[in-house]
């Protein structure tokens, strides 16, 4: 027989030894050695996921459900592989963000809603509560199969319950290890080598009575199973088809509470030091459960065979069975084995949920009240302590209240499913958190109050009925007396156990609310912020504080105060320098508090006060302007102007491209014009050598005395003629040298134009006669006298007349008329007309009509350039058309001419 | 006697060079431009032919080209106001025997034509 002294000794021996492992591994975390910080210590301390329930309970499950009881165990190992995906985004999150517990991290994603963490804390305490509970009962069983606790319903008192003290000592233990740091994103190193430790204690403890079962009292897992057989238990270890539906739900359950379990959740994600570890894990944490779970079938075979039914609870078989081989010391390795995965499970749990009511209840409501604020701040750290102190006592001895009261009846597996449920309510909100940008706060809220009712309705309310507490007719005839609403067959579903069926339906209008309210709601810029960080994690980089949009001014100093309360002078300073340096900002110019170094002080206040408490201390100093959608636009208008003015940029550089092809082309314009020039002076010079060719030809020919007085009188008169001719040629092209260069000189003044046209007409009188030509005028004007330089415009009618003259048939008209506002002078002939190709080049330099009837043009080919050139000098133009057998000119010149023409034009002609 | 074909579309140069060489004793034909020019060839095979390149129509490279082809016997002799060496150069690339420029010497030019018909 054990004695009470001698379990009470060895249990006090192995706290000792957990005590000693974790102050040895803390006071070398201090000197600088991370003894835990190993992929090994992290993948073991993952195993905090099998408790008393794995240990006690998943026997008694076995025993009567056969297989299973590992669905709760294939569910984790389906789900470790993606665990490079899911844990690894939620890690790097917690790390960035300094997220504190499972609560911070959907209160930070919804926008730092404090309500949300209140909710989630709250919820997580209560639906823990059963899941501690059966850690207390396991220990209590435990206790009572080595005859130590004898409990009698009758008189009970819990002063005299080994049980409560059992608490009391591990609510101790607890406060020890969880709450000597405030700063909650810190490592607990020893704790996590403690239960390192407690893991691998309570698999070996496990495996040692699984082989003392199965080859020491049976001859191995053969015998076993036959006798088994033989006695009619194969159902238990024969797969069939029934339960194929709960084995996928429950599978799919412990996939999602071996992430979102507050404790997991603190020993996969807070105590993670590196992201590598989760390589290693994915592959030891499965092992360990394959492991732990190898003699769970064998040693509920054993205990059916060796009990007779009913009289061993199977949930003790573990060390009812050496007990009643009399291997005590193997039993009291059993009893310690339990004793560590309850205790680890405890401690884990209490610690994180602590964290998590303190951080997101507790500070909220201190530090939103100003005065209470004022009051409190200097002690806020010590209030902070003792909250979590006190949290964690009160947790442990509800669940100690609850396991007496509420968890007496009911197998150790079946209360932990409550928690697991509970825990799958997280899911929606976290999972839709970091891949769904849409997924907003009242969604998130909404959906998890839904979830958290149908939890309560279809589970909670069967065992409260069931232990009298509420009125059993809810049971059989649903709620408010509708069938629908039965609270163990939600419309009408048979068929599903119990926790399956609030599983499903829990989390499905869960995630409906979610989802559904998510994508009718806006999210504001707060919310939307952390959305985006949340979801894009991998594609921000190290900074998060740089890809929030903040506006808000706050001094330095009054940060530093802030962080000096929390942290302590030393740290506060030591965290400013090193924000400073990194950024290299000089000493001096460090004033105003930037919204990067805002949201830097924030990220490690909530590390100690949790992110809701941490936004509102900071808004308390800050004069922070809450930003709304529209002005998140205006910024994002902004950064699209930048984007615009770019663009301006760029089509300015654009158009200075342009600017220098056109300048090229001006150039090559000018280059062109130089070329035209030459042409022009080339041609020029040519045209003068003809008539100087003819001059010298006739002069030597007269130099020979033998010539004919007549020829001679002849030739002389050719001679004057080409003298005359490069007289004309001279005078043209200086004329036309001014008119293009715009240094002509017109002589205006008030002349008839009727007169004008008279005298022309005369002067070629002889002309036209000579030819043979007919000319007919016709000329009609209301104007008496109109402003124009005399000369010049006889100029281009007497050039108009004597080209009319080379090419006509037989007939030119002359008509001056009036149209619109201008006068028309128009010249009209009857010759070839001027080929279409040609008509183009008629006003150009030079260009000489290949059909004149004349043997050579007289003239010098400028005639009709600057003809046209005195026509725009008045305001009007020279214009063209020609056909066969007509071909027309005409002037035009503005009757306002006089208006248009520049004052000192006629002044200094 | 040897027959000259004068060409040029400047009636007064044609008449100094027609009177010219008239009194020196050779059978003149004028042409006025290139075509006019090309038909006198034909008919009349000159010994020798002076020829302006500036003209309407057909210029005087054209009818070199020609009458150098035709009747490569036949002498050319460029007489232009174009005194640009590139268009000495083109003028006589086509087979001229000579190149001269307006205004010119009338002696110069009666003594090269002699040169080049004896």
């Amino acid at each position: 027989m054990l004695s009470r002294e001698w379990i009470i000794a060895a249990t006090f021996c192995y706290l000792g030894l957990l005590i000693a492992l974790a102050w040895y591994t803390e006071r070398e975390a201090a000197k600088g050695k991370s003894r835990s910080a190993h992929p090994w210590v992290y993948a073991l301390s993952l195993a905090v996921y099998c408790t008393a329930w794995t240990y006690f309970g998943s026997v008694g499950r076995a025993s009567t459900n056969g297989l299973e009881f590992l669905t709760i165990y294939i569910g984790p190992c389906l789900i470790a592989p993606l665990w490079w995906i899911i844990l690894r985004k939620t890690i790097r999150i917690s790390k960035a963000l300094k997220i504190t517990s499972i609560a911070d991290f959907i209160s930070s994603r919804y926008g730092k809603s404090a309500h949300l963490g209140i909710l989630v804390s709250i919820f997580c305490i209560i639906g823990i509560l059963p899941y501690i509970s059966i850690q207390i009962k396991g220990i209590e069983n435990s206790l009572e199969v080595l005859n130590l606790a004898e409990f009698s319903q009758s008189d009970f008192n819990f002063w005299n319950d080994t049980a409560f003290y059992v608490a009391l000592g591990l609510a101790g233990f607890t406060i020890f290890f969880g709450t000597r740091n405030l700063d909650a994103t810190l490592r607990h190193e020893g704790l996590v080598m403690a239960v390192t430790f407690e893991s691998v204690f309570k698999l070996l403890a496990f495996l040692a009575i699984g082989i003392f079962i199965t080859f020491f009292l049976f001859d191995g897992l053969g015998d076993l199973f036959t006798q088994a057989s033989a006695a009619g238990l194969d159902r238990l270890f024969v797969l069939n088809g029934d339960a194929v539906s709960d084995w996928f739900w429950l599978g799919l359950l412990s996939m999602v509470a071996v992430m979102f379990l507050p404790r997991q959740f603190h020993m996969a994600v807070i105590e993670n030091t590196s992201e590598k570890h989760i390589d290693t894990a994915m592959w030891l944490f499965p092992l360990y459960l394959i492991l732990i779970n190898l003699f769970v079938l064998p040693i509920a075979l054993a205990g059916l065979l060796l009990f007779p039914s009913g009289t061993v609870n199977p949930d003790t078989f573990l060390l009812a069975i050496p007990m009643s081989k009399n291997a005590h010391g193997l039993a009291l390795l059993g009893y310690l084995g339990g004793f560590a995965a309850a205790t680890s499970m405890i401690i884990v749990s209490t610690i994180s949920l602590s964290t998590m009511l303190s951080n997101n209840l507790i500070m909220p409501i201190l530090v939103s009240n100003r005065r209470l604020q004022d009051r409190l701040r200097t002690r806020l750290p010590q209030i902070l302590a003792w909250t979590r102190r006190g949290i964690i006592l009160s947790i442990i001895l509800l669940a100690y209240f609850y396991f007496r009261k509420l968890g007496n009846n009911a197998t150790l597996v079946s209360t932990g499913l409550i928690s697991f449920v509970a825990v799958a309510q997280l899911a929606p909100s976290i999972l839709g958190g970091i891949y769904w940008k849409n997924g907003s706060k009242l969604g998130a809220i909404l959906g998890l109050w839904t979830g958290i009712l149908v939890w309560f309705f279809t589970l909670i309310l069967p065992i409260l009925i069931q232990n009298g507490y509420w009125d059993p007719s809810v049971l059989s005839q649903g709620l408010f007396g509708i069938v629908w609403l039965k609270p163990t067959s939600l419309f009408g579903m048979e068929g599903m156990s119990s926790i399956t069926h609030a599983f499903f339906f829990s989390v499905f209008f869960n995630t409906l609310i979610y989802a559904g309210v998510s994508l009718f709601t806006h999210q504001t810029s707060r919310e939307h912020n952390q959305a985006l960080i949340f979801v894009d994690i991998f594609k921000l980089g190290d900074n998060p504080d740089r890809s929030t949009i903040w506006r808000g001014q706050a001094t330095q100093e009054a940060l530093q105060n802030l962080l000096e309360t929390f942290l302590g002078k030393k740290k506060a300073q030591k965290a400013m320098e090193k924000f400073f340096q990194s950024k290299g900002i000089p000493a001096n110019e460090r004033r105003w508090a930037d919204p990067e170094l805002v949201n830097y002080c924030q990220r490690l206040l909530s590390g100690h006060i949790g992110s809701a408490a941490a936004r509102i201390m900071i808004e308390s100093i800050v004069n922070e302007e809450e930003i709304s959608m529209e002005e998140v636009m205006g910024i994002l208008r902004e950064t699209q102007e930048l984007k615009n003015l770019n663009l301006e940029l760029k089509s300015k550089s654009k158009a200075l491209q342009k600017a220098s092809e056109n300048l090229q082309e001006a150039n090559e314009a000018l280059k062109i014009s130089d070329m035209l020039k030459d042409e022009f002076i080339s041609t020029v010079t040519h045209e003068m050598k003809t008539p100087i060719t003819s001059i010298r030809a006739f002069s030597e020919i007269l130099q020979d005395e033998s010539i004919q007085e007549e020829d001679k009188k002849r030739f002389l008169q050719i001679i004057i003629d080409e003298t005359d001719r490069m007289t004309r040629l001279i005078d043209q092209v200086l004329d036309l040298e001014r008119f293009d260069s715009g240094r002509q000189k017109l002589n205006f003044e008030r002349v008839s134009l009727s007169e004008l046209v008279e005298s022309s007409i005369s002067s070629m009188a002889q002309v036209f006669s000579d030819k043979n030509i007919r000319l007919i005028s016709r000329i009609s004007t209301s104007q008496n006298t109109l402003f124009l330089d005399e000369d010049r415009i006889k100029q281009v009618i007497l050039n108009l007349l004597s080209n009319a003259a080379k090419f006509a048939k037989s007939e030119v008209r002359l008509s001056v008329f009036e149209s619109a506002d201008q006068v028309i002078v128009e010249v009209l002939d009857d010759g070839l007309g001027i080929p279409e190709e040609d008509q183009p080049f008629v006003f150009d330099k030079f260009f000489q009509a290949k059909n004149q009837t004349s043997k050579k043009p007289v003239g010098s080919g400028l005639g009709l350039a600057i003809s046209k050139k005195i026509a725009e000098y008045h305001g009007g133009q020279l214009r063209l058309e020609s056909k066969k057998g007509k071909t027309r000119f005409w002037m035009e010149i503005p009757l306002e001419t006089s208006f248009k023409v520049p004052q000192n034009q006629v002044a200094h002609e | 006697m040897s027959k000259i074909l004068i060409v040029d579309d400047e009636p007064n140069i044609l008449l100094s060079l027609d009177f010219l060489f008239k009194k020196e004793g050779y059978e003149v034909f004028i042409g006025r431009n290139g075509e006019e020019a090309m038909a006198l060839v034909q008919e009349h095979q000159p010994n020798l032919v002076l020829l302006d390149i500036m003209m309407p129509l057909v210029d005087g490279y054209e009818v070199c080209a020609y009458i150098k082809k035709e009747y490569p016997q036949i002498k050319v002799i460029f007489l232009t106001a174009k005194g640009k060496a590139k268009d000495k150069e083109k003028g006589l690339s086509l087979g001229a025997d000579l190149y001269l420029t307006k205004p010119f010497s009338t002696k110069e030019i009666v003594s090269k034509v002699k040169e080049l018909v004896n």
